[in-house]
């Protein structure tokens, strides 16, 4: 088990090194933030200063060598657009995505599943028939015309719900909450529902199949032949059989929702991680976006490692295997 | 029980909201992006200054019109040819108490002028300045500098003593590895103070009820709420459903919809701004170019074809929806030489050109790219995609190479492009800003390497004249030179149009930085 673990950690962390020399080959590409730092009438002195003072005119290795050993104790310098420390700016903007990611996964697996259960259920019945046809809406626009959309009925024509930002927030601690004032929790209802929707209606075409596969089985057809209730047979049977499978893939999804709220963040002004990085990329402001595709990697790492070792510890045949 | 104590305290939130909003005047206002600090000396760029001239003052400060109206200094003469001096105000205090000095004056220059200033650049013509009393400062420059006026309203004024106190003395530097004090706090002499700066989020601002200047300009504004929306139609939405009272870059395709509903009023004026094409003429050969051993663009008749091709009308009209007034030369409106006899470009004439692209040994035309950013200007992309239309009915065949900004600046500034899309607008209200970045050989942003020393000369000699008659006669025939030259094809002048909602009036600045002590509720 501990040597199993040992290479694991091996193994990810030489992720972690080729993610953020991916990375840095990218940024030879994104151009020259030099540009965006100076005024206009900044002379070519004062150009080749700056650039020199941010070694831009180092070679890649002597960049990339800087970047991961100060990355290495957390330092990822100073964002060029905000003058500010990155590793700070992240801290900053975690909860903010953190909390968006939470609530959207929480609407889609709630509303998910209980869509999924009522139109395997009641198949034939038309009020399913609805939810499906519009659920293939949520699957097929994309998302930042959903957000707009949103935002055109609920906060222009209804005037009900604000149309862009986090509302008020709360510090506990380094945290920054929206979770406990009204208007945080007003502002988070349109982008939550945004950010999930395609998840929403993705887990609801899952749990349909999967409840319609286990509802055709043989074990369900002796449960009914015995006279259980069928609230009982779909609630306690046919359910805990088609909820594994669901299970897993409701788990996966979650990074996807990490990498979606990019758009969702930019289209309500959402100040997280996503909007940081968004910013940063049409600056060419290349500390934050190695420090954030840095963090994306680790946490797809971190992620693909709990679940391997999971495996390990729920599957003695992997366990041998290792041993 | 958890539900309702929420809609209790949402409903109680929103009767608490409502009244505090009708105690104060709250200014709500957002555009695209942030200020990328409160440091005014670190960043010479616009919505640096938009904060800046909200909670600082300079020597000289501007009117929402541009003219030049007293700020610190009450009056000021010149000594000599190359010695200004000033009289300060007196009584200032600056926002943490501190009181305003001649010192004050002194630390702010030189902090300007340091290597990790941004603002260096443009007042390289200072040599030096001191104080001759607490409330008389003398700028000594190292030639006679006509428009030094016009450049240091571009400086603003911080406490000495509040910025050493916070290790501020010195512009941020990005090797330090740390965020100074003065990135998010300000302290200024100015109309309102900064309350709140969280970047990318939100800056509060309120009044300041000690400004010098309130009893020449008593505006009503108690609270400014400043939020940067990036998305354009997340923008109009929260104008549109009230959560704004001030939106200063409305889409132009969204403005129709603004004005109808009937609760917006529209401003708009033309930007001191002129976007145009260049050529470049002093290479031997075009990169792009199949053309070998010569460079098309080194022929004026290929360089007039070129302006005659484009049909700038059409440009302003259908792709700006009116949002930009036609531009036949590079100085633009609002801008001290400007000159509306020589600012027309030449009539849209595809024969012509085609005939003297003919002349000019191109009866086939040639081919060429064209470099455009896709994220700098308004409409850069469907322009540049309407240019390379226009010019394929004279023959040369354009192939565009659309870059993001970060990538397209660099071509420019090194001169590794044939022919491009520019842009440039006025920080000094003066001509000789233009016409010097825009052709002078050593600067960055002319990347058209077009020679001719006489033209040289004339902007040389308008940098040091201080005639006022003399100089206005070079700026003309240094401008009307350049435009023969046709080494660029103007496009046009764009427009600002600002949005805000009936009942409160924000004066247009031509320079699109707000001026909110100008700004009023009510009518």
């Amino acid at each position: 088990m501990a040597r199993h673990l040992l290479r694991r950690l091996i193994q990810a962390a030489a992720v972690m090194i080729l993610a953020a020399l991916v990375a840095f080959l990218l940024f030879n590409y994104v151009g020259d933030p030099v540009s965006n730092m100076l005024g206009q009438e900044a002379s070519r002195e004062s150009r080749e200063a700056l650039r020199d003072q941010l070694g831009l005119n180092d070679s890649f290795i002597v960049q990339f060598a800087r970047f991961a050993g100060h990355a290495v104790e957390g330092d990822f310098g100073i964002s060029y657009r905000l003058q500010r420390p990155v590793a700070a700016l992240i801290v900053e903007r975690l909860p903010a995505t953190v909390e968006l990611v939470l609530a959207s996964a929480l609407f889609a697996v709630v509303l998910g599943v209980g869509l999924g259960i009522f139109t395997a259920i009641r198949r034939e019945s038309w009020i399913s028939r609805v939810i499906l046809a519009v659920s293939l809406v949520g699957v097929s626009l994309p998302t930042f015309v959903i957000g707009i959309g949103l935002i055109y009925l609920f906060a222009v024509t209804l005037g009900w719900l604000p149309s862009f930002g986090r509302g008020d927030v709360v510090a506990v601690g380094w945290w920054s909450t929206g979770l406990v004032t009204a208007s945080g929790l007003k502002a988070l209802i349109l982008p939550a529902v945004t950010l999930g929707l395609f998840q929403m209606t993705f887990i609801l075409r899952l749990v349909r199949a999967e409840m319609l596969d286990v509802l055709g089985a043989d074990f369900i057809r002796t449960a009914r032949a015995m006279g259980l209730t069928e609230r009982m047979i779909n609630m306690k049977y046919a359910l805990k059989n088609a909820g594994l499978p669901v299970i897993t893939i409701i788990g996966l999804k979650l990074g996807e929702l990490i990498a979606f709220s990019i758009v969702t963040e930019t289209v309500f002004q959402w100040p997280g991680m996503g909007l940081l990085f968004i910013q940063a990329v049409s600056f060419a402001d290349i500390p934050i976006m190695a420090a954030y595709l840095f963090m994306v990697a680790f946490v797809f790492v971190a992620i693909n490692l709990i679940v391997d070792l999971l495996y390990v510890a729920l599957d003695p045949r992997l366990r041998g295997r290792a041993a | 029980m958890f539900t309702t104590s929420i809609v209790r305290a949402a409903a109680l939130s929103l009767v608490l909201l409502s009244s505090a909003a009708r105690a104060e005047n709250v200014l709500r206002w957002a555009s695209q992006g942030d200020a990328m600090t409160m440091d005014s000396h670190s960043q010479n760029e616009g919505q640096t200054r938009t904060f800046a001239q909200q909670v600082e003052d300079a020597l000289i400060n501007r009117k929402p019109d541009l003219t030049k109206v007293p700020g610190l200094a009450v009056s000021w003469k010149l000594v000599d040819p190359k010695t200004w001096e000033f009289k300060l105000r007196a009584g200032v205090k600056f926002h943490d108490g501190r009181a305003f000095t001649a010192d004050d004056v002194v630390f702010s220059f030189k902090r300007a002028l340091m290597p990790t200033s941004d603002l260096k650049d443009l007042i390289s013509s200072v040599s030096d300045i001191v104080a001759v009393d607490p409330l008389t400062v003398r700028i000594l420059t190292k030639a006679p500098d006509p428009i030094l006026l016009d450049e240091i309203t571009n400086i603003f004024i911080m406490s000495r003593g509040w910025s050493e106190e916070h290790k501020v003395a010195v512009p941020q530097n990005y090797n330090g590895g740390e965020e100074t004090y003065a990135v998010r706090h300000k302290n200024g002499t100015g109309p309102f103070k900064l309350d709140l700066r969280e970047p990318d989020v939100r800056t509060v601002m309120v009044k300041n009820p000690d400004w010098w200047g309130l009893k020449d300009e008593p505006h009503n504004i108690d609270r400014i709420i400043y939020t940067p929306i990036k998305n354009p139609a997340t923008r109009v939405a929260a104008l549109l459903s009230g959560e704004l009272d001030f939106l200063l870059d409305p889409p132009v395709q969204d403005i129709a919809r603004i004005e109808s509903s009937g609760m917006f009023k529209i401003e708009r004026a033309v930007s001191p701004w002129t976007i145009f094409f260049g050529m470049n003429s002093g290479r031997v050969e075009l990169a792009s170019s199949s053309v070998k051993g010569k460079n098309p663009f080194a022929d004026i008749r290929v360089r007039r074809a070129m302006n005659m091709a484009i049909d700038v009308n059409s440009i302003t009209q259908r792709i700006m929806r009116g949002f930009a007034q036609p531009a036949g030369n590079l100085v633009p409106p609002g801008v001290h030489g400007y000159d509306k006899s020589i600012d027309t470009h030449l009539a849209f004439d595809a024969d012509g050109a085609k005939k003297l692209l003919a002349e000019a040994g191109y009866p086939n035309g040639f081919d060429v790219r064209l470099d455009c950013p896709n994220d700098r200007y308004l409409n850069d992309e469907p322009i540049c995609q309407a240019a390379v239309g226009m010019l394929a009915r004279i023959g040369v065949k354009a192939t565009l190479d659309l870059k993001p900004r970060t990538l397209h600046f660099p071509k420019v500034q090194t001169k590794q492009t044939d022919f491009y899309m520019y842009g440039w607008g006025t920080d000094t209200t003066d001509a000789h800003n233009h016409l010097y970045f825009l052709a002078a050989p050593e600067s960055v942003s002319n990347a058209t390497q077009y020679t001719d020393k006489t033209l040289f000369d004339l902007i040389n000699a308008m940098a040091v004249e201080i005639d006022p008659a003399k100089r206005d006669l070079l700026i003309k025939d240094a401008s009307t030179r350049l435009r023969d030259a046709y080494s660029y094809i103007p496009l046009y002048h764009p427009e600002i149009a600002w949005a805000t909602r009936k009942g409160v009036t924000v004066p247009i600045t031509l320079d699109n930085l707000p001026h909110f002590a100008y700004a009023r509720f009510g009518n």
